[in-house]
């Protein structure tokens, strides 16, 4: 078991690195593949009217200059050692881990993305806890009941759920319940859960329901063509034989295996809702992970683009793992070596 | 192991969603907007209503202003925003030497003395200009501000690796000496050629040939006092010291800004703020439709963008009687249109680029944009009607396209069968996309093909349509292009589009096709003019020509639909902004 998870995580360390060359790779080697040159590059950044020499200038200040290896490298060595950026007037420190300083907003990147992660997690955690017991629930009550009333209603909205997009239910759950009905809070309320529990979940609620509708649907689907699947299994008419009771031959026996692919999707779908609900975030003005990356990439920021895909890859990484280790705890027949 | 049944479970789920929609309904009550409504406001709904005359005028000072906006900010530092909502908000914590009246329509085009005492003085031909600063006023640690800072502060807006954002008229027009590079590189080079500073109030600009608009430059941001001392270059931004009424709360980039009563400006030094609310609020990355849907219900005031109501809430707005009511529909200084480029054959003949505006449908460019209300009215200059020196000019029939006379300068330039040429546009700018296809359908009709090729609008300036060798090496003959005044005169809104001296080889470009030597000395002179009236005649000139020459196609002189928040006082749309004026808004 040790041996597997110190295996498993040098194969992350591993996987990060290659995502990060990767991305940098797209980012700074394609561009000048395709002919783009050191000023092309500080062109971005500077603001209008700018003169040739302020461009070169620019260049030589954000490093375009340097070959590659050493911009890749600079970069690397700021996450182990910290950097120093120049700010016109002076030096600022970058202490490790310095996933660089943004080309446009000025602010060191880490500290932006440690800001905004709270808002995400938040958003990620309520809307998975929701979605997870509503669509799990749901697809459950469908297969045991298949073909009546409940399964079918259940279907239709899940189909709903999985077909409407985030940015249409929001801004149209927004306009009803919150300007119209006023009982939730409008779009951009953030409260830290350390502040105030009761506020932060009030703020949420919207946005969780919202996300949460998005996924449920999928879940309950999923939920309910495995127990199906499982229901019809040998192993459970033996549990039936040995005079089990339903509900347990139910949970115990058919929902405990049926869940192996859940817990696999929602995995991944968790991970990487932590590293950030874009749609979800952008619609409800919330100043998460998600919003953050989807503000670099217009602008073309390209330290903060490296480093919101390296926090994102880190949540996938590590959510593959834990739900690898999970697998062990929820299927018997899975032994890890 | 647990022995919940399946029941148990969905118990569980809906007991859960009970208790959190509880919770929220619980507090919902309390917690509901209060922002938009607190405000006692007297004045009766009307439309237009800001355009031409101050809505609801009060002098009620408290309350907290609410205001938002969808896009990111540049830099709230002075000597480092290029944002027209960024220049006029600013005013509320900074004081340049001169600034705009606050007021409505052309009222609010007037330059008014701020910082200093008065206007400036011209002297030697218009090659010195002298200010006097007023006395008593302090920074918002209670040091007085004196000409020393103003004369950093400009010299500071001029280090464009540093502060990338700001303009650069101050690099272009001040007579420093060459050793010069940045106040941060070569702090010890004397500039005294350029700036001086007899004495603590007194400012004397040097300018290396003759401007007679120079009071509009002493308008600029780049004027804001800034103590040295207090100045880390691009991390100023964080902590800009006001002179103005509020200061910094807050400073969250990408988020938020909040700021409060400054309790050492003093209101005797200050005859044009009324400085009412006790409080404001600026969300940044607000969702555009969610935006509008909270400015429409009350829970803001402002959209600090300025630009209107997006796509999605105009009809809306404008559907119903009662929100109507609360918008305002100004023409902004801004003219979308299409650059026609002479370096890609065979546009660099006179009637072939004719052609081109002969056979535009106006009116399909006009819906491209947005119709009348949103998008604006048909332009027949480049020069948009609230710049100073405009005049109507009928050169070209403005209906959906003329067949005939488009085959007939075809005929003149030597392709009575048309020709083919590529169309540049900003691929993400779905206005744009639709005024390429309005032009390829528009022009397919003379026999003009054009074949449409979007670029994302982050590089289209810098490595795109804006750099002369892509340009030509990709054959572009038409470029979507649009431009909005940087104040509302000819120098602010054509010195940057019609110069072909502002044409660089490395990119960045405005001006993506005016190249005339005829049009260069007209501008030159137009520099020099001290009389306003003779300056604006010679800019109405300078927009005969380009439009005589075929250089661009115009589509709309832009029209904004905004949405005044419920509860304010004080609105108005001010004809330097062509936005609601943020000087001197209440919400008591």
């Amino acid at each position: 078991m040790v041996t597997y998870i110190i295996r498993r995580i040098i194969g992350a360390v591993l996987m990060l690195a290659v995502v990060s060359m990767v991305t940098f790779a797209i980012f700074f080697v394609v561009p000048r593949a395709a002919g783009a040159t050191a000023d092309d590059f500080a062109a971005r950044y500077v603001g209008k009217s700018a003169t040739e020499e302020t461009v070169g200038n620019l260049a030589d200040r954000l490093g375009f200059n340097d070959p590659v290896v050493v911009q890749y490298g600079r970069w690397v060595k700021g996450i182990v050692a910290g950097a120093e950026y120049d700010t016109g007037a002076g030096v600022e420190n970058c202490p490790a881990p310095c996933f660089g300083y943004s080309f446009i907003s000025h602010q060191p990147v880490w500290n932006d993305l440690l800001d905004r992660l709270p808002v995400t997690v938040s958003l990620a955690s309520g809307a998975a806890v929701i979605w997870v017991l509503a669509g799990v629930a749901t697809g459950v009550l469908s297969a045991l009941r298949k073909g009546s009333v409940f399964d079918r209603a259940a279907m239709g909205i899940a189909l709903a759920g999985v077909s409407l997009p985030v940015f249409f239910t929001g801004i149209v759950s927004l306009v009803i319940f919150s300007y119209g009905m006023g009982i939730t809070a409008p779009g951009g309320s953030f409260t830290p859960i350390t502040e105030n529990p009761a506020e932060w979940a009030y703020n949420m609620i919207l946005p969780w329901i919202t996300l949460a509708f998005l996924y449920a649907a999928g879940y309950a689907r999923l939920t309910r063509a495995g127990m199906l699947e499982t229901m019809g299994e040998d192993y459970i008419r033996t549990a039936r034989a040995k005079g089990l009771p339903e509900r347990t031959v139910i949970t115990k026996h058919g929902l405990r295996a049926a869940l192996t692919p859940i817990v696999t999707i929602f995995g991944l779908d968790f991970g990487l809702l932590l590293g950030g609900a874009v749609l979800t975030e952008s619609t409800f003005s919330l100043n998460g992970v998600g919003k953050f990356a989807i503000t670099a990439i217009l602008k073309n920021d390209l330290p903060q683009i490296m480093g919101v895909t390296m926090l994102t890859a880190f949540f996938v990484v590590a959510a593959n793992l834990i739900v690898d280790l999970l697998y062990a705890v929820v299927d018997p027949r899975v032994r890890l070596a | 192991m647990t022995k919940k049944s399946a029941a148990a479970v969905v118990a569980a789920t809906a007991a859960l969603a009970l208790g959190l929609t509880a919770c929220g309904g619980g507090d919902g009550g309390t917690k509901k907007t209060e922002g938009g409504n607190s405000g006692a406001s007297a004045a009766k709904d009307v439309a237009n209503g800001a355009l031409e005359a101050v809505f609801n005028p009060s002098d009620k000072k408290g309350g907290t202003l609410k205001m938002a906006v969808s896009e990111d900010w540049d830099s709230v530092d002075p000597g480092d925003t290029y944002y027209a909502m960024s220049w006029n908000l600013l005013r509320i914590y900074g004081r340049p030497l001169v600034t705009f009246n606050p007021g409505a329509g052309a009222k609010g085009r007037e330059l008014v003395p701020d910082l200093a005492e008065s206007l400036g003085t011209p002297s030697d031909g218009g090659k010195t200009w002298t200010y006097k600063l007023r006395a008593g006023v302090k920074f918002e640690d209670g040091a007085a501000i004196t000409s020393k800072d103003v004369k950093y502060a400009v010299l500071r807006s001029m280090d464009k690796t540093t502060l990338v954002n700001g303009p650069t008229y101050f690099n272009d027009w001040l007579d420093l000496p060459k050793d010069f590079k940045s106040v941060y590189k070569t702090p010890d080079v004397n500039t005294d050629q350029a700036i001086e500073t007899p004495d603590d109030q007194t400012i004397v600009f040097h300018l290396n040939r003759p401007y007679g608009g120079f009071d509009y430059f002493a308008a600029l941001p780049g004027t804001v006092p800034v103590p040295k001392a207090k100045d880390d270059g691009v991390k100023y931004r964080d902590h800009v010291v006001a002179s103005g009424p509020y200061k910094f709360e807050k400073v969250e980039a990408g988020k938020q800004y909040t700021l409060v009563r400054n309790e050492n400006w003093d209101p005797a030094t200050d005859p044009i703020r009324k400085a009412l609310p006790d409080r404001y609020e600026i969300s940044l990355g607000v969702n555009a439709d969610d935006l509008d849907n909270r400015l429409i219900a009350g829970d803001l005031h402002v959209d600090v963008a300025g630009s209107g109501v997006q796509p999605a809430a105009l009809s809306r707005v404008l559907s119903d009687p009662a929100i109507k009511a609360r918008t305002d529909n100004p023409t902004q200084a801004r003219t979308w249109y299409t650059s026609i480029i002479g370096d890609v054959p065979p546009l660099d003949n006179i009637d072939c680029r004719k052609a081109v505006i002969y056979a535009a449908d106006r009116v399909g460019l006009q819906n491209a944009y947005g119709g009348e209300f949103a998008g604006g009215d048909i332009a027949s200059s480049l020069m948009p009607p609230s710049i100073g020196g405009w005049k109507k000019l009928d050169l070209y029939p403005t209906g959906t396209g003329d067949v005939e006379k488009a085959k007939a300068a075809l005929a003149a330039c030597g392709h009575p069968d048309g020709f083919e040429t590529n169309m540049a546009y900003r691929a993400d700018r779905p206005k744009e996309k639709a005024t390429a296809e309005s032009l390829q359908q528009a022009l397919a009709k003379a026999g003009i093909k054009l074949t449409l090729k979007g670029y994302p609008t982050s590089d289209y300036f810098a490595l795109y349509a804006g750099k002369p060798d892509f340009v030509k090496k990709n054959s572009i003959g038409l470029a979507t292009n649009g431009w909005g005044a940087d104040w509302n005169d000819g120098f602010g809104f054509m010195s940057q589009i019609t110069d072909s001296r502002t044409i660089r080889a490395s990119g960045g470009n405005y001006n993506l096709s005016v190249k005339n030597p005829e049009i260069d000395a007209l501008i030159d002179k137009a520099y020099v003019e001290t009389d306003t009236a003779k300056r604006d005649a010679l800019w109405g000139e300078v927009d005969q020509k380009v439009m005589e020459n075929a250089y661009v196609l115009p589509s709309v002189y832009a029209k904004s639909v905004m949405v005044r928040g419920t509860g304010m006082t004080n609105v108005a749309v001010s004809g330097a902004w062509d936005m609601y004026d943020y000087l001197n808004l209440g919400v008591a």
